[in-house]
C-alpha cells in the first residue's frame, strides 16, 4: 500500500492534461498528474507513482547528493579497509 | 446509514476464530499423543515458537474452506492441500504419491509417462501464443521434465456456445504447429459445447503419453545437499505477457510469452551429462514454488542468490509497479534442473547450447538445513525465507 | 532501474552498518520504530536486520492501513458488496482480510461480484463501462493514498457520474503516532517516519514528536539503504543527544508536503470525531468522511451499512503487535492457528502486516541464517 515506483515521465496526452504516459524500466503506463499541478512535471523528469498517480517529483539533485554521501560511505569504508589491511603494530 | 457507534450494545464475536482455535487445539493434542521431539535445552522462547510452526505445516492437510476459490487454482498452498487432502487421500495409490509433473509407469516392460493438463487461460490469445500452443507445449513439457520422450497428445475441447468458428480455427492451427515442432502427434480427442456464459470461449483439457528411454530416475525428493539448481533462462514472461494482456491495468511493454516445448532442451541435457536429479517445468506459482517443492519432498533446504536469478528488464519493471514478485509468476517455457554439484558445469554447457537455454544460470544449492525451507540471499546480501504463497496474484496464467 | 538499484548497493549496506554499530554506546539497548508498514516489508524482504548489530531492536508500527481496519467495517464493506447490482472494487491487499463472516475472497467464491484494481481510476473506469450498475470503491490507506481517492472523487463529479461513491476508511498517521507515544507499554528511542505518507503531508507534523516527547525522528526511502541511512542518522542524534526531525527522503518528500494533495483532501473530506483502529481502540480525529457537499459519493450515504462493532477476537493479539509491544513470533496464534492461509488477524493478512512479513521472509532464527549465508 506504500508502494511507490520511480517512473520517467515520456509524454502527455494529448486532450487530457492531467494524464502522462511514463516509463519505468522499459514498461509504460498511462498515470494521472493532477496531484503536481503547481509544478507539472515535464517529459524526462521523474516522478514517484502511486496507485496510479504521481504523488511528487523525484529531484534529482537530492537524488545526486544522497548518492554522494552513500558513495562517500563506501569509499571511506574501502580506504578503512585498505589501510586496515596495510597497517602492521607489532 | 451508518450510525458511528461508541460501542453501545455488547460487541458482536467473530464465531469462526473460536472454532479454528478449537480446531488447532486438538491438533496440537494428537501432535502431543504422538510424541514430539524435545526441546534442545537452553532454547530460546523465538525457536520454540518457530518449531510448533514447523510442526504446524508438517501435520495432514485439512480443507478448512466450505467452497473452492481462486486460491485453490494458483498452485500455491491452497492447492497443495486440495490435491493432499482431497485427491491424493482418495485415489490413494503409490503411483499417484510422488505428485510429479507425470506418472511414471511400467506397462508391459516399456516405461511410459503418462500426464493431463488442462487450459482456462483467459485471454485466449496473447503476445507469444495462445491457448492452442500453450496445451500442446505445457503437455509436451511435463512429459519431457520426467524425462520422457513425448509422443502422443489428446485433446479435449469444451466450447461455449457462441464462440467464433474461426477463432477455433486460428487455435487448432497453432496446435498443429506447436506439435510439429515438437514432434508429437496429436492422435485423439474429444468435443463438448456447453451454454452461452460458460468455459469463456473454449477451455482444452490434455493428456500425453511419452516414452523413458534412459536408466535416469528422475525425481524432487532425490535432490541431495550440495547439489546445483539450475533455471534455463529469465523467469517470469509468461504471467507478466497475460497480466498485461488482459488489457485491465493499461500496462504496455514489450513482453511476450515463453511458452516453447522443452524436449529438445531436456533431451541435449540428459546426453551430456548423467548427473541430473530433477527437472520441474515452472508453470504457475513460479520458480519458488519449484523451489519449495524440492524442499519439501526431498526434506532438504534451497538456498537460491536473487543477484544470479535472470529477469528480464521488463518484467521486473511490471512487476516492481504491481508490487509482485518475479519468483512466484508463472513461466511456460522453462525449466528448473537440480543436478549434482560436479555435474553442473555440464549441465549448464548443454543447456547454453540450445536456443531456448541461452541464458542458463545457477542460480543456488540444496542445503541440509533447514529442511524443507527455501532460503533467499538477497541482491541486498541479507536473507529472506521465499514461501508458497497461499493464492495466486495474477490467476487463470494458464 | 533507476532510483532503485543504487539505493540497494551491498558494500555500501556493509559500510553503514559498520558506522551504525560504531555509534552504539556499549551495553545499551536501541529500540527504533519504524511507523510505516511499507519499512517492516522491506525491512523483511531484503534481510535488513542482518545488517543491524544485536543492541539495536526494529519495532514495527501501526502503519498498515489495512491492518489497522476492525472487523465491524470489513463485515459494513461485505454488507456493501451484497447489495443488488453493486460491483465493489478494493485494492489487492483488502481481498483477504477476514471479517466476521469470511473475507471478499471469500463472498467472491459464493458469487459477489467484486474485482480487484490497482487504482482507484480503474474503479472509476467501471463505472463508466457499467451504467446499470452501482460501483463503490473500497477506500483505504493513510495520506498517501487519499489524495488519489479525492482526486477519483473529484474526477467523477466533474464527469456528473451518478453510479460511483466510495466506502472511506482513510486513516491519518499522527494521531496513531501519538497512541504509541502515549503507550505506557513502550519505551522507544527513535522513529522512522513514513515516506511515503509524508510527500503529501511534509516533515512538520512531525515536529510535535521532538518538541514535547524529546524523539528524534528521520523520514525514511523505502529502500534498502535509505532505511539504512536512516538508522544511520537516528543513531548519530541519539549519540549526539539531539531530537530533531530530519529528511532522509529528501529526493521525494518536499518539508511542506503537497499542497494540492493536501486540498483535494481538504475539499472533498473531513475529519471524523474519532474512529475505531484494531488493537489501538478508538482514537479522536484519526479518520477521513466524506464531506457533505460530495455526499452523491458516499457510500454510507448511499447505502443502509450495519455499522455493527465486532470485538476483535480475544486470541489476536494483532493490537499489540501494532502497537509493536510484541513481536509477530510472541503472539500465541502465530504461525500456528494464525497463518497467511488461515489468517485470524490482519497482521497477518496484509503484505505489510509485521506477521506476514515475518512469517513469508523472516521466519528464521539467526543462527541459521549465519549458517545459510556463510558469515
Amino acid at each position: 500500500m506504500c508502494l511507490g515506483i520511480p517512473g520517467e515521465v515520456i509524454e502527455f496526452l494529448p486532450d487530457q492534461p492531467d494524464l502522462a504516459r511514463v516509463d519505468v524500466s522499459g514498461v509504460r503506463r498511462v498515470i494521472n498528474i493532477g496531484l503536481l499541478a503547481d509544478d507539472p512535471p515535464k517529459p524526462g523528469e521523474w516522478v514517484l507513482i502511486h496507485v496510479g498517480f504521481a504523488l511528487s517529483k523525484i529531484d534529482e539533485d537530492e537524488a545526486a547528493s544522497a548518492m554522494q554521501f552513500l558513495e562517500g560511505i563506501g569509499q571511506a569504508y574501502d580506504d578503512e579497509l585498505a589501510a586496515l589491511a596495510e597497517s602492521r603494530i607489532e | 446509514m451508518t450510525a458511528d457507534q461508541g460501542g453501545g450494545a455488547g460487541p458482536a464475536q467473530a464465531g469462526w476464530v473460536a472454532e479454528a482455535l478449537r480446531v488447532h487445539e486438538q491438533e496440537e493434542q494428537q501432535h502431543e499423543r504422538r510424541g514430539s521431539p524435545q526441546p534442545l535445552p537452553g532454547t530460546v522462547r523465538e525457536e520454540l515458537v518457530l518449531e510448533r510452526i514447523d510442526r504446524a505445516r508438517r501435520s495432514r492437510p485439512r480443507i478448512k474452506e466450505d467452497r473452492i476459490t481462486m486460491s485453490h487454482g494458483a498452485g500455491g498452498k491452497a492447492t497443495q492441500t486440495l490435491i493432499e487432502a482431497m485427491f491424493l487421500s482418495e485415489f490413494s495409490n503409490p503411483l499417484l504419491e510422488p505428485l510429479e509433473d507425470a506418472a511414471r509407469l511400467n506397462v508391459g516392460g516399456a516405461r511410459l509417462a503418462l500426464t493431463t493438463d488442462s487450459f482456462v487461460v483467459s485471454p485466449l490469445f496473447f503476445p507469444g501464443g495462445n491457448i492452442g500452443d500453450l496445451a500442446v507445449n505445457g503437455t509436451v513439457n511435463d512429459l519431457a521434465t520426467s524425462g520422457a520422450t513425448p509422443l502422443y497428445l489428446s485433446a479435449g475441447f469444451i466450447l461455449e456456445e457462441g464462440f467464433e468458428v474461426a477463432e477455433l480455427g486460428r487455435i487448432v492451427a497453432s496446435m498443429k504447429q506447436a506439435a510439429t515442432a515438437a514432434a508429437v502427434q496429436i492422435v485423439t480427442g474429444d468435443t463438448k459445447v456447453v451454454e452461452r456464459g460458460k468455459a469463456d470461449g473454449c477451455y482444452i483439457n490434455t493428456a500425453g503419453v511419452g516414452v523413458i528411454e534412459h536408466d535416469l530416475d528422475l525425481g524432487v525428493a532425490y535432490a541431495q545437499p550440495g547439489d546445483a539448481i539450475i533455471v534455463s533462462g529469465p523467469i517470469g514472461d509468461h504471467g507478466v505477457t497475460i497480466m498485461l494482456a488482459r488489457g485491465e491495468l493499461d500496462i504496455e511493454a514489450d513482453v511476450i510469452s515463453d511458452t516453447a516445448p522443452l524436449n529438445g532442451l531436456v533431451a541435449g541435457l540428459l546426453a551430456a551429462t548423467d548427473g541430473v536429479r530433477a527437472l520441474r517445468d515452472a508453470t504457475r506459482g513460479g520458480v519458488a514454488t519449484i523451489l519449495n517443492e524440492i524442499a519439501k519432498s526431498a526434506g532438504v533446504g534451497v538456498l537460491v542468490n536473487e543477484n544470479d536469478i535472470p529477469v528480464r528488464t521488463e518484467v521486473r519493471g511490471a512487476c516492481e509497479l504491481l508490487g509482485i514478485d518475479p519468483m512466484y509468476v508463472a513461466c511456460e517455457g522453462r525449466l528448473v534442473a537440480v543436478t549434482a554439484p560436479e555435474a553442473a558445469d555440464q549441465a549448464l554447457a548443454a543447456l547454453r547450447a540450445h536456443p531456448l537455454g541461452e541464458r542458463a544460470a545457477v542460480i543456488g544449492h540444496v542445503t541440509a538445513d533447514p529442511p524443507g525451507l527455501v532460503q533467499l540471499k538477497t541482491a541486498f546480501g541479507g536473507t529472506r525465507i521465499v514461501d508458497l504463497l497461499v493464492g495466486d496474484p495474477l490467476p487463470r496464467i494458464c | 532501474m533507476r532510483f532503485v538499484d543504487e539505493f540497494r548497493d551491498a558494500d555500501t549496506a556493509h559500510a553503514l552498518s559498520a558506522k551504525i554499530t560504531a555509534l552504539c554506546e556499549p551495553g545499551r539497548q536501541y529500540k527504533l520504530m519504524e511507523v510505516c508498514g511499507g519499512h517492516t516489508h522491506t525491512i523483511y524482504k531484503h534481510g535488513l536486520e542482518d545488517y543491524l548489530p544485536e543492541q539495536i531492536t526494529l519495532v514495527h508500527g501501526p502503519g498498515c492501513p489495512v491492518c489497522v481496519i476492525p472487523m465491524g467495517r470489513v463485515d459494513d464493506a461485505m454488507a456493501l458488496a451484497s447489495e443488488p447490482d453493486v460491483i465493489m472494487t478494493s485494492f489487492g491487499d483488502m481481498m483477504r482480510v477476514p471479517g466476521s463472516h469470511g473475507s471478499f475472497f471469500d463472498a467472491k467464491a459464493h458469487g459477489t461480484d467484486i474485482r480487484m484494481v490497482y487504482s482507484p481510476l480503474d474503479s472509476l473506469k467501471i463505472a463508466r463501462k457499467n451504467p446499470d450498475k452501482r460501483v463503490v470503491f473500497m477506500a483505504i490507506g493513510f495520506e498517501t493514498t487519499a489524495p488519489s481517492t479525492a482526486m477519483t472523487v473529484l474526477r467523477a463529479a466533474a464527469e456528473g457520474l451518478t453510479n460511483f461513491s466510495i466506502f472511506c476508511n482513510h486513516v491519518t498517521i499522527v494521531p496513531a503516532i501519538k497512541a504509541i507515544l502515549d503507550s505506557p507499554d513502550l519505551r522507544l528511542d527513535g522513529f522512522l517516519g513514513p515516506g511515503h505518507v509524508s510527500t503529501v503531508i511534509g516533515c512538520r507534523p512531525y515536529e510535535f514528536i521532538a518538541r514535547d516527547y524529546g524523539k528524534p525522528v528521520v523520514v525514511a526511502g523505502f529502500e534498502p539503504l535509505d532505511i539504512l541511512q536512516s538508522i544511520y542518522m537516528l543513531m548519530l542524534q541519539l549519540s549526539e543527544g539531539r531530537a530533531e526531525i530530519e529528511n532522509q527522503y529528501s529526493r521525494v518528500v518536499p518539508w511542506n508536503g503537497n499542497t494540492v494533495a493536501l486540498k483535494a483532501i481538504g475539499q472533498t473530506m473531513e475529519l471524523r470525531p474519532y474512529f475505531e483502529w484494531r488493537g489501538l481502540g478508538f482514537i479522536s480525529h484519526s479518520a477521513l468522511k466524506v464531506r457533505e457537499d460530495y455526499a452523491a459519493f458516499d457510500a454510507e450515504r448511499l447505502f443502509s451499512v450495519p455499522g455493527v462493532r465486532v470485538a476483535d477476537p480475544k486470541a489476536c493479539q494483532c493490537g499489540e503487535v501494532l502497537k509493536g509491544v510484541l513481536k509477530p513470533w510472541e503472539c500465541k496464534v502465530f504461525g500456528t492457528a494464525c497463518t497467511p492461509e488461515t489468517p485470524i488477524g490482519t497482521c497477518m493478512v496484509s503484505p505489510e502486516g509485521a506477521c506476514a512479513a515475518y512469517y513469508n521472509y523472516g521466519r528464521l532464527t539467526r543462527q541459521r541464517v549465519k549458517e545459510a549465508s556463510g558469515t
